[in-house]
């Protein structure tokens, strides 16, 4: 327990790793495997990773990291069609600066900054659009990706660029949505996970309630958490008591920042927007029913997609990547063939390699830093 | 992109926009209030604790939770990262 020093309260952490193994030796755990209880936020996985939680754990429970990056699921497609509209004349293309080193087929965004394509890093769309302002001439695109905790931005800002009657700005909409990705992911019967760590900032977005179904009719316990070490710990210890008292529940970890029904406001603007997309692609998972969102007609005006009259690119995963598998709990980062050979940080070539809050990326990292899991 | 900084709300600057400049560790930045706040109740969000969301005020948060939260960040190596990303970018 010599890691906990690390921590801010050493003393609750260690009073709840010793709560955790109390609780754990009440829970049936599976013949075959550790009980595997997945974060899905991308978030929760950097700090598992930072503060060392699963060696803190006993070997009974498994941490599986979850498909909440919307940086690593993006798909090589969706890069290249960026690139395309980025290389057109009077384009400036702007996006988040985890976005421009996604590669796609043919580069990412940063190397076509470096062929000679106007792409700009922006801290917020809002930024976005006051270089359309000040660019009349232009055409300013803002690549818009990301769960429910960055779609009330990107919908707000386009009703801001509507209120100032800003007509030269446009995004590529490729939001994705949490809900549609847990049932994908709970109706494949392959998947192999025992309770849920639930995203904190898109439930401070979206509530609670729409994590029902989980409880309901998969049987599964879920709490949404916060982000720090002693948060996802009492978390983990919230999944745990659940399962050895039978019970399947959503629980509020994190109530200080979720409100059981999200942000009202933010809710609105997404609604007001968008509307559902019936499919959505994902780098490592597939195409997913309903799972991304799309503008809506009033909003029309406002899609990059339309106003370049772009098809969407379809590029297939490279076939020696099983990230799904990775994110399914079926198997650990370090069971692929090509995690740490072929697949590395530097040259990524499945989805949980690609930003640093992917599973095999923080695999990767920490290896290096020569910590175990 | 994802995880939430929180900064302290300065001064309302546009109240049709719903702008407010928000000090996020030393680093000024004006960030869209909607989500935390009605037009009536603009004026009682100066010297509170806001969560920013590339630009968007998304919870208020107390100073206790503010202070933890910067410490995670700070761990994580996610301050400077979005100072950086705040300070290359033009504002609204």
């Amino acid at each position: 327990m010599k890691y906990a020093d690390e921590f801010r309260d050493p003393a609750k952490a260690r009073a709840l790793i010793d709560a955790i193994n109390n609780t754990v030796k009440q829970v049936p755990i599976p013949n075959d495997r550790p009980l595997h209880i997945m974060e899905v936020c991308g978030g929760h996985t950097h700090s598992i990773f930072r503060y060392g939680l699963q060696r803190m754990v006993p070997d009974t429970i498994e941490f599986v990291h979850g498909p909440g990056c919307p940086v690593c699921v993006l798909p090589m497609g969706r890069v290249d069609d960026c690139v395309t509209i980025a290389q057109t004349d009077g384009v400036i293309f702007t996006t988040f600066g985890d976005a421009m080193r996604v590669p796609g087929s043919k580069g990412s965004l940063l190397q076509a900054r470096a062929a000679g394509a106007d792409v700009r890093m922006v801290y917020s769309p809002l930024d976005a659009l006051a270089i359309a302002e000040k660019n009349p001439d232009n055409e300013v695109v803002f690549f818009a990706l990301g769960f429910e905790t960055t779609m009330p931005s990107t919908a707000m800002t386009i009703l801001e660029a509507k209120r100032r009657g800003v007509n030269n700005f446009s995004m590529i909409c490729q939001h994705i949505t949490i809900i549609p990705t847990l049932k994908a992911l709970l109706d494949d019967p392959q998947t192999k996970i025992d309770g849920f760590i639930g995203p904190g900032h898109v439930s401070m977005v979206i509530g609670n309630r729409g994590y029902d179904f989980i409880s309901a009719a998969h049987n599964k316990p879920f709490v949404v958490a916060g982000f720090e070490p002693l948060d996802l710990l009492q978390s983990l210890l919230m999944v745990l008591t659940q399962l050895a008292e039978g019970r399947a529940e959503v629980e509020n970890q994190y109530s200080r920042l979720v409100p059981e029904d999200g942000n009202t406001e933010a809710m609105r603007a997404i609604a007001e927007v968008y509307e559902e997309r019936e499919q959505c692609d994902w780098r490592g998972l597939g195409s997913i029913e309903s799972s991304g969102v799309r503008f809506r007609k009033e909003y029309h005006h406002y899609d990059a997609e339309l106003k370049f009259g772009l098809v969407q690119a379809q590029v297939a995963d490279p076939e020696i990547c099983q990230c799904g598998d990775v994110v399914r709990g079926i198997i650990k980062p370090t069971d692929c063939t090509a995690y740490g050979k072929q697949c590395t940080p530097q040259t990524p070539l499945g989805a949980l390699m690609v930003s640093s809050e992917g599973a095999c990326a923080a695999y990767h990292q920490y290896d290096a830093a020569g910590i175990d899991h | 992109m994802c995880l939430g900084i929180p900064g302290v709300v300065q001064e309302i600057t546009d109240r049709e926009a719903f702008l407010a400049v928000v000090d996020v560790s030393g680093v000024r930045r004006k960030v869209n209030v909607a989500c935390v706040a009605a037009a009536s109740e603009l004026d009682d969000l100066v010297g509170k604790w806001v969560l920013v969301h590339v630009g968007f005020a998304m919870g208020i948060v107390d100073e206790d939770e503010a202070q933890k939260t910067l410490e995670l960040l700070q761990a994580l190596g996610e301050v400077a990262e979005e100072h950086e990303a705040m300070l290359n970018s033009p504002q609204p």
